[in-house]
């Protein structure tokens, strides 16, 4: 294999990576606030895309992205309002179906409204066929906005998580709900904001991939398989993680790519999850002490 | 005393409901079944093919129906997904009793419910366009898009006055893509063609740039792929964006301007077979189609604000071809396949029908005309 082969692979690896990532630090969020993994995040994701996509003809982009994204979190916590807020404490188990028929739920509603087209926003610069030139490999611009997207998202989620009183509070409802009630924390406002969180960053994510993987009422679902992986891989709860696992794992199913079929993608992808589930079920990036105090 | 009034009371009763039902006997609808992916992976093709399939019912009961029947189309939306085609093809046939099933739109759904609807007596006309479908051959079972075998050689042809000898394929993993693949290796010998790459690609893929990656390695005159998901939009935009300017061939399963429009810029210059119904405008006035193609797309758009694309064609194809076919059977299941090979001429929005009794398919490779994308409309391809 040529030089400029193999990093036209890794190229490729890290555009589909970069999408994975940016899902996967989605389902951090909400997992470190209650400690269970919502499946309507990839929904998030869809609706993201979707409202963008309907904002678009009647303001600039960036206004549009701004409006879904917010418009996103407002139904996030509207569902944590509808749906979660009111159950006596509700078992972890019990919460993760309710999001599971929640997924259902948006994605039906989806296809009522939007229909069963497949849309996408434009390219944020330049169009469908510019590309960057790197080492004699090429590159959508496009790979570089989610990239930039999903660095600036894990920087601001960490600083928030360690050092600001609501990130904390956060942290503290999700270890321990009672013991953080005790010290005055109003555990359920805090899983109202992680959810609304959750939905701001999937939509965020469904913008700016939106250009690359077009949006659809159904999208959500194979961006949210794909992203629970690599928050499984980077240890969930762990946004850093998340971002070098989704790299990771671009990378080798692009490489994977060269010898085998496209088809076995998949495959791969499934494979590594279960050896990362059998030899380090913390994820690669998190300490095992840290991972044996959680629930799952 | 009250007992027999309660007797005469029903029997009055049951007078009056069979009065009701003997009248409604002269004009009992004709049930038609439709399985169509309205929504899913396939929504593209499934769903102007149910908008379509109203549009045509509801003009024809306007006018009073097939044969003074009234028709009532029941729509089944599979989702692309051939179980749930099989449990709807059991329900229409057992449950509604339906005369005749159109549909389904995916090649993979039609080869699980083809004998189905053999074993029932239903008569099938798909709207997918698998080779497989009607050789070997059902007596039930008929479809109305172009063959696959016939747009392979179309695009053959094409690359042959192209000068193109070797190339690259990639294709999704559903019947229509398995058929199609099965099909371009099959006959590329015929024209001296060499496939140095074949690869397939799950029908929900959002990123095929390492697939572009291994078509740069293998370097190759042109790329051909065989699929009928969004996967062609992608496809096309990461290979310009990955800088391979090498023409691409799609199959005509990219017969939707949707497709072109998800594309964008990368759409420009993508050549593919296509029935002549994306055309209608610029078709020579004595063209013996350019009529019926007008009118369909005319009252489509008109009614749905959308572009017609082929697919839908392929539901009003299905739906003519049973309007005609009961002209001569009328309403007896048993002769309705004999009418339907009987039919010659039959001016459809794919191409002129001739059926016999060995082609159910009924059209020739004469029905696909080489189109291409330029300024983001489709357009006859000049040589």
């Amino acid at each position: 294999m040529t030089s400029e082969l193999l990093v036209q692979y890794l190229l490729s690896g890290i555009t589909i990576g970069s999408v994975y990532a940016i899902v996967a630090i989605g389902f951090n969020i909400i997992y470190n606030a209650t400690g269970i993994i919502n499946f309507a995040q990839g929904e998030f994701v869809m609706l993201g895309g979707m409202l963008a996509i309907s904002c678009l003809p009647f303001m600039p982009l960036l206004l549009a992205v701004i409006c879904a994204v917010a418009a996103t979190a407002l139904i996030g916590a509207l569902l944590h309002f509808c749906f979660f807020r009111w159950l006596q404490a509700p078992s972890v188990l019990r919460m993760i179906v309710i999001t599971i028929g929640l997924s259902i739920l948006i994605r039906e509603a989806a296809l009522m409204i939007w229909g069963e087209q497949v849309r996408a926003l434009p390219h944020f610069t330049g169009n469908e066929i510019s590309s960057i030139r790197i080492l004699g490999a090429y590159l959508s611009p496009q790979v570089l906005w989610v990239l930039g997207t999903a660095a600036v998202i894990v920087l601001v989620l960490s600083l928030f998580f360690a050092r600001t009183r609501v990130g904390r509070a956060m942290r503290a409802c999700a270890a321990n709900p009672t013991a953080a009630t005790l010290c005055g924390i109003n555990a359920q406002a805090m899983v109202t904001i992680a959810f609304m969180l959750s939905a701001a960053i999937g939509a965020l994510a469904g913008c700016v991939v939106s250009p690359m993987t077009q949006t659809q009422y159904d999208s959500g679902t194979s961006l949210a398989i794909k992203g629970f992986t690599v928050a499984i891989l980077g240890g969930l709860g762990n946004s850093t993680g998340a971002a070098v696992a989704g790299l990771l794992l671009g990378v080798t199913e692009a490489l994977a790519v060269s010898i085998l079929p496209v088809a076995y993608k998949d495959v791969i992808a499934i494979s590594l999850l279960l050896i990362a589930l059998a030899v380090r079920p913390t994820g690669l990036f998190t300490a095992r002490a840290a991972g044996a105090l959680k629930e799952f | 005393m009250r007992i027999n009034r309660v007797i005469r009371l029903t029997a009055l009763a049951m007078g009056i409901v069979r009065a009701s039902t003997a009248m409604a006997e002269d004009q009992t609808p004709v049930k038609i079944g439709a399985i169509f992916a309205v929504t899913g992976p396939a929504a593209n093709l499934g769903a102007p093919e149910a908008r379509t399939a109203e549009m045509l019912v509801e003009t024809l009961n306007a006018t009073g129906g097939l044969q003074g029947h009234k028709i009532k189309l029941i729509v089944k939306d599979s989702g692309g997904n051939p179980e749930k085609a099989v449990s709807f093809a059991k329900q229409l046939i057992e449950e509604e009793k339906v005369f005749a099933i159109i549909g389904p739109s995916t090649s993979g759904e039609t080869m699980k419910i083809k004998n189905i609807c053999e074993e029932a007596g239903t008569l099938l006309i798909s709207c997918a366009a698998a080779e497989s479908i009607v050789n070997p051959l059902a007596h039930q079972v008929f479809k109305t898009p172009q063959k696959d075998s016939d747009a392979v050689r179309r695009i053959f042809q094409q690359m042959q006055k192209m000068k193109i000898a070797k190339i690259a394929v990639t294709s999704s993993n559903t019947g229509f893509g398995k058929a199609g693949k099965e099909q371009l290796e099959k006959i590329a010998p015929e024209f001296g063609i060499a496939i140095a790459v074949s690869d397939v690609y799950e029908k929900e893929a959002t990123d095929l740039s390492s697939v572009v990656t291994k078509i740069k390695a293998a370097d190759v005159q042109a790329v051909v792929n065989w699929s009928i998901e969004p996967a062609q939009s992608i496809l096309a935009k990461n290979m310009r964006q990955l800088g391979l300017t090498i023409p691409l061939f799609q199959s005509h399963g990219f017969g939707n301007i949707r497709y072109v429009k998800a594309a964008g810029a990368a759409a420009e210059g993508i050549i593919f077979p296509a029935g002549r119904l994306l055309v209608a405008d610029v078709l020579p006035g004595a063209h013996p189609q350019k009529a019926v193609l007008q009118k369909y797309a005319r009252e489509y758009q008109a009614r749905f604000q959308e572009e017609a694309s082929t697919f839908g064609g392929h539901a009003y194809d299905a739906l003519l071809i049973l309007a005609k076919a009961m002209e001569t059977a009328g309403t007896d299941r048993a002769k309705l396949p004999a009418a339907v090979e009987g039919l010659k001429g039959l001016i459809g929005t794919a191409g002129v029908f001739n059926f016999s009794a060995t082609d159910h398919n009924g059209l020739d490779i004469g029905a696909f005309e080489m189109l291409t994308v330029k300024d983001g409309k489709f357009t006859v391809l000049n040589d």
